[in-house]
């Protein structure tokens, strides 16, 4: 298997001295035709890689900013066919590496099979089910896995010892810490408990790890690229696209400025 | 196949496990605390103590002479758990997980509640125990069983309104869940149906496990043999697992679900997952769930709030597929009609919810004569009393 252009991004950038900047946004948000341009707004602000969030109708581990993102997205006639025209086009122009990000029925509705193959066509790297525990994800693994797309999973400040040895098991890419229990959405202050899961997931795996959940001042971003391989920002970056989008290369750029280490 | 689920959780290719990492190891450790507690006489002699005198087990299994008459067919017993305290089954699986709470140290209760029911039991639970209570219920919902709204209130619980999405019970339980999923080391989430990750389904399925127990025993003791047909309501489908359970080994008994039918069987007009619905994965487990072509939850209508949910039990999708039990729908119309003839004839104003059981089994019982029949009647009509006025505007005396 080459690797993909999630493993070749993490490599980069820790010779680089640097953490990756990664944004979410919800793909279809305003509207499916506006989604290339704002991924190309990241990207020329700095972000390394895009987390494309597929909208679901019960979106249980997000907060407000992105569920209403998830609403806006449907409204505007947002499907996973869709979702994958998107990634089509934002390929024509950039090699950024795109995580699908989403929940699990959509996929499953689509097939797993055919929307491994297919996201593989369009230029998607991996894929990230928030849903999806190590104990439920044999079938989705496998099919991914044939396809060469990375699968990215979830450690919890409440994963025991046992699972976190599970998640990086499972994971390719790298791995995503939740950063505090909760859902998606932007907090004042970074959680106690990331230095400690920090520190559990080092132990047992060798793979980059990106620190999501409640980061969203170039601040806390600076915080936690100190610590860690990837920073994730999510709602403060839907939240841009809500108030004015053409503010976003400058969001990004403000967060991209504190990857060093 | 008493044995379901399996040590992970599923029923055949249904229920499962199917939350964010978070509420993983949560769940593990609520599992393994109800296995103990299950297994501990201790527990099981405060939950029997509670049921008998707090809630007012045994129900009585009521043989409706007049109705049974009128219809001239089948024998028609009602099995009361519209007698309990607080108006339906709910208290059941309520008190068994407040002890469950209270066991593992969580001072936090949060639950979902449709039509109420489940969220009153709740309240009234957390009273009891002297727990802090949150009840999610959809905007919707509220509106539709307000009376239920102020009896949570008074017994001290914080019932927080859910405006997203069709504001019902589906956004009342995604609500439950972000708060779950922040609050989890204080919080235990009391879900009121058996759906939801493992264990929620069999927990909620073991709670409710003595209705069917009771029916049996009594049965046996007034007709010396067992029903032909038992007749049960499924929104989630507690009541129904519940009720069906003891008798999933006697294959001679028919078991018969009755979903939602709404106002028709088109899609967003219902909540008859077997009807319309495909295997799907929503609030934690795998099962049939109403879903558009992109894999969306889809909007449900009943005019009971308890039944207007998306996706059924998972336990109930593996009895559909082995052909154990078998699933119908019954309107809107046609449940409004059968509390009232229940009304008429029994004096009983049954809960919406369980009026659509009592409809199959009327609609049944003329061509069945010398058979028995059991319906679950899960909860009493009081809730319903603004619906019901609505419905039948020449009875009330504000009225024309």
């Amino acid at each position: 298997m080459q690797p993909t252009r999630i493993q070749k991004l993490f490599d980069r950038t820790r010779k680089e001295g640097r953490a990756a900047l990664i944004a979410y946004v919800t793909a279809g948000d305003p509207s499916p035709e506006r989604t290339p341009e704002i991924v190309a707004a990241l990207e020329r602000g700095g972000v390394d890689l895009i987390e494309l969030g597929v909208p679901f109708s019960d979106p249980i581990a997000d907060g407000p900013v992105i569920q209403r993102a998830a609403a806006r997205a449907l409204k505007a006639g947002t499907t996973v066919p869709k979702v994958l025209d998107m990634a089509r086009a934002i390929r024509k122009t950039s090699e950024i590496p795109i995580l699908l990000f989403t929940y699990l029925n959509p996929v499953l509705r689509y097939g797993l099979d055919k929307l491994a193959r297919d996201a593989k066509a369009a230029g998607i790297d991996g894929c990230l089910l928030t849903d999806v525990s190590v104990e439920e994800a044999e079938p989705y693994v496998n099919a991914m896995r044939a396809a060469e797309l990375d699968t990215v999973f979830l450690a919890a400040p409440t994963s025991t010892e046992r699972r976190l040895n599970q998640v990086a098991q499972y994971s390719t890419g790298f791995v995503y810490l939740v950063s505090r229990t909760g859902v998606t959405g932007e907090r004042a202050d970074l959680s106690g408990s990331l230095v400690p899961l920090l520190e559990k997931m080092r132990k047992v795996t060798k793979l980059p790890l990106a620190v999501g959940f409640g980061i969203s001042t170039p601040d806390q971003a600076g915080a936690v690229a100190n610590l860690a391989d990837g920073v994730v920002v999510g709602s403060a970056i839907v939240r841009q696209i809500e108030d004015d989008p053409n503010r976003l290369e400058a969001l990004a750029r403000s967060l991209a400025e504190r990857m060093k280490k | 196949m008493t044995s379901q689920p399996d040590a992970t959780g599923h029923f055949g290719p249904y229920g499962g496990r199917f939350v964010p990492e978070v509420l993983m190891a949560p769940l593990e450790e609520l599992e393994q605390a109800y296995r103990a507690a299950s297994a501990d006489p201790s527990f099981q002699a405060e939950l029997t103590d509670l049921l008998t005198h707090y809630a007012g087990r045994p129900t009585p299994l009521y043989y409706a002479r007049r109705l049974s008459e009128t219809l001239g067919g089948a024998k028609i017993y009602l099995k009361r758990e519209d007698l309990l305290h607080t108006g339906a089954h709910k208290i059941n699986n309520c008190l068994g997980q407040a002890l469950l709470a209270r066991r593992m140290g969580k001072k936090r209760i949060i639950a979902e509640t449709g039509a109420g029911q489940h969220g009153v039991a709740t309240a009234s639970v957390c009273a009891l125990f002297g727990l802090e209570c949150v009840v999610y219920m959809g905007e919707e919902d509220m509106r539709r069983q307000r009376l239920n709204v102020f009896r949570m209130r008074l017994m001290g619980a914080n019932v927080v309104s859910v405006t997203n999405g069709s504001r019902t019970l589906k956004d009342a339980i995604s609500e439950a869940m972000r708060d779950w999923v922040t609050n989890v080391h204080s919080t235990h989430y009391l879900l009121g149906s058996a759906l939801g990750a493992h264990p929620y389904p069999l927990m909620v399925r073991d709670f409710h496990r003595v209705i069917g127990d009771e029916t049996r025993v009594e049965i046996l003791k007034r007709e010396s043999r067992l029903p032909d047909s038992i007749f049960a309501c499924v929104g989630g489908g507690s009541n129904a697992i519940g009720m069906f359970h003891a008798f999933i080994g006697d294959e001679n008994v028919k078991l018969i679900g009755i979903e939602a039918g709404g106002r028709s069987l088109q899609l967003g007009e219902h909540a008859a997952r077997f009807a319309g619905g495909a295997p799907g994965v929503l609030h934690g487990a795998k099962s049939y769930l109403l879903q558009d072509a992109d894999g969306q939850a889809a909007l449900t209508h009943s005019v009971s709030a308890g039944l207007d949910y998306v996706l059924i039990g998972p336990e109930h999708a593996w009895l559909h597929d082995r052909g154990r039990a078998e699933y119908t729908s019954c309107s809107d119309a046609e449940a409004l009609a059968a509390a009232k003839k229940l009304a008429r004839t029994e004096g009983i104003i049954p809960a919406l919810e369980s009026a659509h059981a009592v409809h199959e089994a009327v609609r049944r019982a003329p061509a069945e004569p010398g058979r028995l029949f059991v319906v679950s009647l899960s909860g009493r009509g009081d809730k319903d009393t603004d619906i019901y006025r609505e419905n039948f505007p020449e009875l009330d005396a504000s009225g024309k």
